[in-house]
């Protein structure tokens, strides 16, 4: 992250801002040269992240990118992490895709995956990933909900929110997520009988 | 699907028709099961449903988990190809720069057309729809009455296969006994809204759509649909049979490798092909239609995409179905010493009097939905229910400000999720993450519902479409430039929309994502956006102030009709894919007749 960039993200409400020069995201926000699938794709075959255009992340943007996932969605007893379904992967493929409005994307989350890691060695002078659980919630819940987030945390909640929305899409939409919160369709029915009696009976409908 | 290349084509047909969609399967349909000889162009490539169609696969496995883009723009599994708001090479253009100004155009670049994705929602127009001016002074008067189309609604309906049942609201035809399948039982929150609505006045029945619940009567259907016709009842018995019934699974827009959805692809151009009297030919582009200099129209210029090469082919009848816009646009680009601003074109009016749907929509959630006992709400892939438009007294009693109705069509349900799921669910959670994240996704999946509008647009002046001067589509073809305008109707109607859902979902005892808009321009999709556009080549009793005549026919041209929206002369809430099968099927036993007197 560029000094510029941080201390637009910082703000000047922190009374110190270590601003750390760091390499490796130059190419933040510049659009991919790769194509898209285009007008008319295969849509039997399977497809994953990396297929179709090249990634962007680096290992340690990677790291930090499946910590976060597992700080959204960590396993519980109804579905397992985040990270462990790759919906790491997932984020990266969305912001590396050559599409519109993609760019942006990648923009907030290679900056937000930066500024996560400083704020963390602000406060706890480690790296994200490196954070036990309690140190990684004192900095989500200060940008969780942006419109409640203090003016110096406004860029982080907007990442976050865009962090939290790609993380919920690419987790429920996979098997395991699917099953987590109980959806049973895609498969062929000899008849379609509407809700059973327990649901009509919870709706006052039976 | 059997197709033949351009240099296989014969000396002559008896029709071309151009476009394979709605319009032009039904009319090849008709056409070639009374034994016509027919030439279809479809300016896309082959498609056949039953082997492309990703029926079961989960978004997990499509690139970005499924969502939209530019190059699948209703989402990676929607059947839509080589289309969609763009064509690669083929632009439009918009007159305006102003935003609430412009239209949009789906297109679809395959075999089938739109039907291969559209609603599959199949609903009749009304007798007030096709007498609109006589009713409250506004737009025009169709030339034909419901009585001359509902008989082709019974046929078309006995045809493609529609779910539904008959209510008896007013304006909202009955079928008659055993035309209809019988409609799925509805989901919790379509039965939750339909109780709280009937509160409110607001009738919600089972909406009817073109989706096999139950198997065709392929012993009897054949034999109503073509009396005395031995060959077509067998053939059309055969492709019945082919066709399964809906086993309550993958979302229609996927396109149905059982057939068990009306698709041209899967049930229009099957037996037609299987008369033999059918060839077809794809990736032809056209070009124009050809007009001797006695006035009649000879046959068609196209282009192959695959070579490059341009072709003419010949018939004694043209019938354009290449939708409402795209059979205009090849009409203006085809000029002649005797129709010097295009054919057909005399009156001046090809292209105006374009129109599309209204329609705006209002999200909320509610709280009975939360939590419900797991189970599949797949259902028949669409809408089981929806609310015809229940006000014609008020409105026709001066009681409300805009002269045409909507109905409601509505979304709820525990659906499969896509790439956008849970997206922005803290207008809920108040920015959960975590545990307690995972707990209000179980809680709030399936609680969430959005209402939708799709009301009646009034044609005006400041509606549609012309060439564009300057630019041009890869083929050196001129393009559509497209003007729009709402009007203070449509306006008035949107915020009426607006309201009305937010009432329904407050009745439900939830809450509305977002308040209706203060200003409805901002919440009106734009022209073209719901992709019902017809009109354009408007039909009437005076040649001078309409493009055809009551059959379609174009006043300029005896031989050269329309199969498509392009005659709409009204476009009513119902969506038009019905009407327009309805036309082209009565449009094209008009042509028999007056072939067979030797009149064409």
């Amino acid at each position: 992250m560029d000094r510029r960039t941080a201390i637009k993200w910082m703000l000047t409400a922190a009374a110190t801002i270590a601003v750390l020069e760091r390499d490796g995201v130059a190419a933040e926000g510049a659009p991919a040269a790769a194509k898209g699938y285009g007008t008319d794709p295969d849509l039997l075959k399977a497809y994953k992240p990396g297929d179709v255009w090249p990634l962007t992340l680096d290992a340690t943007q990677l790291a930090t990118a499946a910590a976060l996932c597992d700080v959204i969605i960590p396993a519980d007893a109804k579905g397992p992490s985040a990270s462990s379904l790759n919906v790491h992967l997932f984020v990266d493929e969305w912001i590396s895709a050559p599409y519109d409005g993609h760019a942006a994307d990648r923009k907030l989350v290679v900056e937000g995956l930066g500024w996560l890691d400083e704020e963390s060695r602000r406060r706890f002078q480690i790296p994200f990933v490196n954070l036990i659980a309690g140190q990684r919630n004192a900095i989500c819940d200060d940008i969780c909900y942006a419109p409640k987030a203090q003016p110096q945390f406004a860029k982080g909640a907007q990442f976050f929110k865009k962090f939290r929305d790609l993380t919920a899409g690419g987790y429920y939409t996979t098997p395991e997520g699917m099953k987590d919160i109980g959806y049973v369709g895609n498969v062929p029915l000899a008849s379609f009988d509407g809700p059973p009696p327990e649901v009509l009976k919870q709706l006052g409908l039976a | 699907m059997p197709i033949i290349t351009s240099s296989k084509t014969q000396p002559t047909y008896d029709v071309i028709v151009v476009g394979s969609g709605a319009g032009g399967g039904q009319a090849a349909y008709t056409f070639t099961m009374a034994g016509a000889r027919v030439l279809m162009l479809e300016a896309g490539r082959n498609y056949d449903p039953v082997t492309e169609t990703p029926m079961f696969q989960t978004n997990a496995n499509a690139p970005l988990r499924g969502v939209a883009t530019k190059d699948k723009p209703w989402g990676f599994y929607d059947s839509t190809i080589d289309g969609g708001w763009t064509v690669p090479g083929e632009p439009y253009t918009s007159a305006s720069s102003d935003p609430y100004r412009r239209f949009n155009w789906w297109r679809a670049r395959m075999l089938g057309g739109r039907t291969n994705h559209w609603g599959r929602i199949s609903l009749r127009n009304g007798p007030y729809d096709f007498k609109p001016y006589s009713r409250d002074g506004l737009g025009f008067d169709w030339p034909i009455n419901y009585e001359d189309v509902a008989p082709y609604y019974d046929k078309v309906e006995m045809l493609i296969g529609v779910y539904g049942s008959n209510d008896g609201l007013e304006n909202t035809p009955n079928s008659p006994a055993g035309v209809l399948l019988p409609p799925p039982k509805a989901r919790a929150g379509e039965l939750l809204a339909q109780k709280k609505a009937k509160g409110l006045g607001i009738p919600i029945v089972p909406i009817h759509r073109a989706v096999l619940t139950t198997k065709q009567d392929a012993d009897n259907i054949p034999a109503k649909l073509h009396p005395g016709n031995a060959k077509a009842q067998r053939i059309l018995a055969e492709a019945m049979r082919a066709r399964a019934a809906c086993f309550w699974a993958t979302d229609c827009g996927r396109g149905c490798a059982i057939k068990a959805t009306y698709q041209s692809t899967t049930v229009h151009l099957p037996p037609a092909m299987a008369t033999g009297n059918l060839d077809l030919v794809t990736d032809a582009m056209v070009r124009e239609v050809l007009v001797d200099a006695n006035g009649k129209a000879t046959g068609i210029a196209y282009i192959d995409k695959s070579t490059g090469q341009d072709f003419v082919v010949k018939a004694r009848v043209v019938v354009l179905a290449a939708s409402s816009a795209e059979s205009v646009r090849i009409l203006l680009n085809s000029k002649t010493a005797q129709f010097p601003q295009g054919v057909a074109n005399s009156s001046g009016l090809l292209g105006k009097y374009i129109m599309d749907t209204v329609a705006t929509s209002l999200a909320g959630q509610v709280p009975a939905l939360e939590n419900l006992p797991i189970h599949n709400e797949d259902g028949a892939g669409g809408a089981h229910l929806y609310a015809p438009w229940w006000l014609y007294q008020q409105q026709h009693a001066g009681k409300l400000d805009f002269a045409r109705g909507y109905h409601i069509e509505y979304s709820t349900g525990r659906k499969m999720p896509e790439g956008g799921f849970s997206s922005g669910l803290e207008w809920l959670t108040g920015g959960s993450y975590g545990r307690k994240f995972k707990e209000d996704v179980r809680r709030y999946y399936g609680s969430t519902l959005s209402f939708g509008g799709r009301g009646e647009m009034i044609p005006n002046d400041d509606c549609f479409c012309d060439l564009d001067p300057t630019v041009k589509d890869r083929f050196g073809l001129p393009v559509l430039r497209f003007h729009w305008k709402w009007s203070s109707h449509e306006l008035r109607q949107v915020a009426h929309q607006q309201q009305t859902f937010k009432t329904i979902i407050e009745a439900m005892g939830g809450k509305v994502r977002n308040e209706p808009a203060k200003d409805p321009l901002t919440v009106i999709r734009p022209g073209g956006d719901v992709k019902h556009e017809v009109g354009g080549a408007i039909m009437g009793s005076d040649a001078r102030r309409s493009v055809a005549n009551s059959w379609s026919q174009t006043w300029d041209v005896p031989n050269l009709y329309f199969c498509d929206g392009a005659p709409f002369c009204s476009n009513a809430d119902k969506n038009p894919t019905l009407t327009i099968m309805a036309l082209a099927w009565r449009t094209a036993d008009h042509i028999l007749e007056r072939m067979q007197r030797g009149e064409l």
